[in-house]
């Protein structure tokens, strides 16, 4: 039975282009208190008549086509999304409006110094919180995203290494891995040398030791893991590297298991990244912005990019002078609006809020874990942090794959969980609730999915075919992508 | 679907014809099943020289790339051009229409070391 | 909860860590603050900015007027708190206005297609670098001088690991504009691309057709760079270049200390294939009617892992809504009318003051100050609650003592007096 949801109307619209009409407008600017110049002539000749095909709709007609396309999403604020590895939890309003404190909002980013002192001292504030929480001991809030921030560290690691005198060759990735984690290796010149991982889920050490060697430069882990669990030989890995010269990079994808219970620098971490519009609650937006700082331990400092904030005589100031870094990753001081929202939630936590947040994660994950136990298989029994990983394997039989069932999920009123990732459980489905669900809406989450189980043996096709109870049914990507339309045309 | 006697295939699912030292390349059966809708089909140009058991293109589903390994060595004289406005004939008919390349053949021997369709089917369990 | 996965207390969650894992005390941060003493904290950091009356700084980040309904359609929890929409059925709001946004882009830049947004301007050049080399099969990248500065340091960071390696082209020291001669003195038939910016960073409307026409004839493509975006209202659209990337930071996006803004890359039809970042497409649902979903996913770097061509694994969706919706509200009327009132500004500040180039501008332009050497009449111009301009000699050193200055339709006439009386000519 499908308890959370019910079907209701939801009105139609068109693209602008198609309901524009000839001098509408939405607008109303200033009369001009200057002489009106001629753009011929100021610009010599190289002007344009109005844009062609632009639209020309009124003001209601606008804030109509946005509401009514808004009610055609799926939201955090309409419910919960079990994606794991992706940490979709709320967004607290007040970060919202403190991003929009009017001298926050309006500082240019070139204006001198002594103007914009109160950003200098977010950025500086937000460094040293996210230095204590990963137990390392620099970082830098410059790159635009978390793949941003991968390749920032891996570039970071690359120029220490250089130092040295050799970059060396290769990077180790477990076969567990986030797509990106190879491709940032590659973008930055280095061979990618995959490890596997043993029967429980977690990097062999053995492989690991087999693997590294004088050309190794580091290795790329993530952990918690991928399936959700926390690498126990980490410290043994860490030494592996490290004996060998080489370094240990983690991906914070999966901070939310961590932040405030275990630091990824207490542990051997040299070098990480995180993402603040996961673990740090900064909104998704339907794909962006996100922030990706990255941490590291002070013999890797130097080669952090440019400018660094420093605070001296009570004044911060930025330091360009950094003679062995990297350069700049992104102009200006990074997504500082998405800064200030992190350092809003770090704020409302506080330190031991921090660690009760994720205990909460953890548990919420655990408690769906046990109740689906017996109608899903789990795939490693290795006990789970915040997210648990289960296969297909009960419902393959019957010919329902894993996305099947979550597009049957988006019926029972929730966004589908994190499909066929990792590549190394055949028919994966992943699941992280975070610590913002409650027990209803969890309880909610378990009943839907024990349904599905049950349909599954009763009606695979009625899974196959779903969606069924969306506003838009099934959506033919093929077509999309074998005869591209990127734009619209009259 | 069945897997033609005259041609010749390999592990990576790659099926050849060799025609008097002109060889015509394609993908087989069970690799376009295993993919799915193919959506995008990434080749060579006439006149590229492609090389035993190395990439030579790509073929593109909704979410995943998968590599061509060249079955031979040689260059290439001719490519399916209709591929790139109809990539599903690569699901349709992946071992006649959906051809991919024709290869003229360097070192012709290499083809009679691949696998017959007997050796293939039983590779892939069919 | 606890109970019914068989467990007495919370420290049960953690106990197969190793214990060595495990942090035995709290982390340094104050417990957690209400929601008022986190508004009254952020309150009092803006308050340590400085707020002026009036500003004259441009250099790539632009004051230009947010209409209202910009914040009222991205506060909307379904725009801000929805994930990516891979599940096309749940996030066709999403879809929709990134597909508006598409088109949008590209009747602004006169491009065929265009992606669903970058990270940011400097982060768009060198992508479109890379996007040049893999097209061309060349390395060598000819760059502007006159191209922001930061970009330029981006593209340079981007060079270290890549075989790509970046050279540069100066301008005419009379007009400001790209040094024709220069640019056919260093084009070889190993250049990927000239990339140019327009309006270039000194605010001067480049020359496009002249040195696509150059690039072209040594088989290397023209990427043109914008910044001010508000340009393209009035100026001709670029339409001779093959790629074309830049900064929406003009379309209602806050200043907000330099980000978050959105990037954006367009491009002939014919190098889709090459382009990066996410793209949405026209489709149809099972019913047959008109939908849309992310689309020709597969050029992105978590499916191509290890053989990715593109650092760039996101857009930034609920910036671009807000490029979307500043789009929409001056529309196609409104933006020209826009971009006159910022012409007709900046020339009106611009006769007042000893301009250093000749060639033509837009809104923003380098002018020599009598008063006294930039930081000083800077210093004068804060003391009357106005932002001066940037100080173009720790950029440019042949250019010490000159100030880039920039008037858009939010600079009132008796502001720009003062200002052009404080500067003097």
């Amino acid at each position: 039975m499908i308890r959370k949801t019910r079907q209701h109307l939801v009105q139609n619209e068109g693209l602008l282009f198609e309901q524009s009409s000839p001098g509408k407008k939405a607008y109303q600017l200033p009369a001009l208190d200057v002489p009106e110049v001629n753009p011929e002539e100021a610009l010599a000749g190289q002007t344009r008549d109005g844009i062609e095909g632009f639209p020309e709709v009124s003001e209601v007609e606008a804030i109509r086509h946005f509401t009514r396309l808004s009610t055609y999403n799926y939201a955090i604020d309409l419910g919960m999304y079990p994606l794991g590895s992706c940490t979709m939890k709320y967004n607290p309003r007040v970060n919202e409006a403190v991003a929009r404190t009017e001298g926050l909002a309006w500082a240019h980013p070139y204006a001198p110094i002594e103007h914009v002192q109160g950003c200098l001292e977010v950025i500086h504030r937000l460094e040293a919180y996210l230095a204590e929480i990963c137990g390392m001991d620099a970082v830098t809030l410059q790159p635009a995203a978390g793949a941003h921030g991968e390749w920032t560290g891996i570039m970071v690691i690359r120029a220490l290494l250089e130092s040295q005198g050799n970059p060396r060759k290769k990077i180790l990735v477990p076969d567990s891995a986030h797509g990106t984690n190879p491709a940032t290796a590659a973008m930055c010149g280095y061979e990618v040398a995959n490890i596997p991982s043993n029967d429980k889920g977690m990097v062999d050490v053995s492989a690991l030791a087999a693997a590294v060697d004088g050309d190794t430069a580091a290795m790329m882990v993530t952990n918690p893991n991928t399936l959700g669990v926390f690498e126990e030989q980490i410290h043994e890995v860490a030494r592996v590297l490290h004996a060998k010269g080489a370094l240990l990079y983690m991906d914070g994808a999966n901070m939310n298991a961590l932040v405030g219970l275990s630091r990824p620098g207490d542990f051997g971490v040299d070098v990480m990244h995180l993402n603040l519009h996961k673990t740090f609650s900064t909104p998704h937006g339907g794909g962006g912005p996100g922030a990706g700082p990255v941490a590291v331990k002070s013999h890797l400092a130097p080669f952090l990019p440019t400018p660094r904030v420093v605070l001296r005589n009570g004044r911060f100031e930025l330091e360009e002078n950094l003679p062995q870094s990297i350069g700049k990753v992104r102009a200006f001081q990074g997504n500082f609006g998405v800064l200030v929202r992190a350092l809003a939630y770090i704020m409302a936590h506080g330190g031991p809020g921090l660690r009760k947040a994720t205990l909460d994660a953890i548990l919420n994950a655990n408690y769906i874990r046990k109740h689906l136990a017996d109608h899903y298989q789990i795939h490693a029994e290795a006990p789970s942090m915040h997210e648990c990983v289960f296969s297909d394997d009960k419902q393959s039989p019957h010919g329902i794959r894993t996305g099947d069932i979550a597009k049957r999920l988006i019926d029972y009123g929730f966004h589908p969980y994190t499909v066929s990732f990792p590549l190394i459980v055949h028919g994966a489905l992943m699941i992280e609730p975070t610590e913002t669900e409650g027990k209803q809406e969890i309880d909610l989450f378990i009943d839907a999915m024990k349904s599905i189980a049950q349909e599954v043996v009763d009606d695979p096709q009625l899974i196959k075919s779903a969606p069924h109870r969306t506003r838009t049914p099934k959506v033919d990507e093929v077509t999309a992508a074998r005869k591209p339309v990127l734009r619209w045309r009259p | 679907m069945a897997y033609p006697e005259n041609f010749r295939y390999t592990k990576e699912h790659e099926w050849v014809l060799d025609e008097a030292g002109t060889a015509t390349i394609g993908i087989t059966e069970h690799a376009q099943s295993e993919l799915g809708d193919i959506v995008y089909v990434d080749l060579p140009k006439v006149g590229d020289k492609i090389t035993q058991g190395a990439s030579f293109g790509s073929v593109e589903s909704v979410k995943a790339v998968s590599d061509i390994f060249a079955p031979c060595t040689g260059e290439v004289v001719a490519i399916n051009d209709s591929l790139t406005s109809a990539p599903e004939k690569l699901n349709q008919e992946p071992h006649t229409g959906g051809w991919l390349v024709k290869v003229k053949l360097s070192a012709p021997e290499e083809i009679g070391k691949l696998l017959t369709a007997a050796d293939y089917q039983q590779y892939i369990g069919a | 909860m606890l109970a019914s996965i068989g467990l007495e207390n919370l420290a049960g969650l953690y106990q197969h860590l190793p214990p060595e894992a495990v942090l035995n005390r709290d982390l340094a941060i104050e417990p957690g603050l209400s929601e008022y003493e986190i508004v009254d904290w952020f309150r009092a950091r803006g308050e340590a900015n400085t707020r002026f009356t009036s500003s004259f700084l441009g250099a790539g980040v632009y004051a230009h007027y947010r209409p209202v309904l910009v914040d009222t359609v991205v506060s909307r929890g379904e725009f801000l708190t929805s994930y990516t929409p891979y599940q096309a059925e749940i996030a066709q709001g999403t879809l929709t206005t990134i597909f508006e946004f598409q088109t949008m882009v590209c009747q602004l830049t006169g491009m065929d297609v265009a992606n669903a947004s970058m990270y940011d301007g400097s982060t768009a050049v060198p992508e479109a670098a890379l996007m040049a080399m893999r097209i061309t099969g060349r390395e060598r990248i000819l760059a502007a001088a006159s191209l922001h500065p930061e970009y330029r340091t981006v593209l340079d960071t981007n060079a270290r690991n890549q075989e790509m390696t970046v050279d540069s082209f100066g301008y005419d020291a009379s007009t400001g504009l790209a040094d024709l001669a220069a640019i056919e003195a260093r084009l070889d038939d190993k250049t990927a691309a000239v990339i140019l910016q327009s309006p270039n960073f000194f605010g001067c409307l480049e020359q496009v057709k002249a040195v696509a026409d150059l690039a072209h004839k040594h088989g290397a493509l023209l990427v043109v760079v914008f910044s001010e975006a508000v340009s393209l209202g009035v100026a001709a659209p670029p339409v001779e270049a093959d790629i074309v990337c830049g900064e929406l930071q003009s379309f209602a996006i806050s200043p907000s200390f330099g980000g978050p803004f959105a990037g954006v890359i367009a491009c002939k039809e014919k190098y889709l294939r090459q382009m990066p970042g996410r793209l949405v497409g026209q489709t149809t649902d099972s019913n047959g009617n008109r939908a849309f979903c992310l689309t020709l996913s597969t050029r992105e770097q978590h499916i191509r892992r290890e053989k990715a061509t593109s650092n760039i694994c996101t857009n930034q969706a609920l910036i671009a809504l807000m490029a979307t919706v500043f789009m929409t509200v001056y529309g196609k009327e409104g933006l020209r009318e826009l971009a006159l009132q910022n012409l007709s500004k900046a020339h009106y500040l611009g006769s007042k003051l000893k301009r250093r180039f000749s060639g033509p501008y837009f809104n923003e332009f380098v002018a020599t100050p009598k008063n006294g050497s930039p930081a000083e009449v800077n210093a004068k111009l804060a003391a009357r609650g106005l932002l001066g301009g940037l100080d173009l000699g720790p950029f440019y050193p042949e250019l010490k003592g000159s100030l880039l200055l920039c008037a858009t339709e939010m600079n009132k006439r008796e502001h720009m007096d003062i200002a052009a009386e404080v500067i003097g000519a």
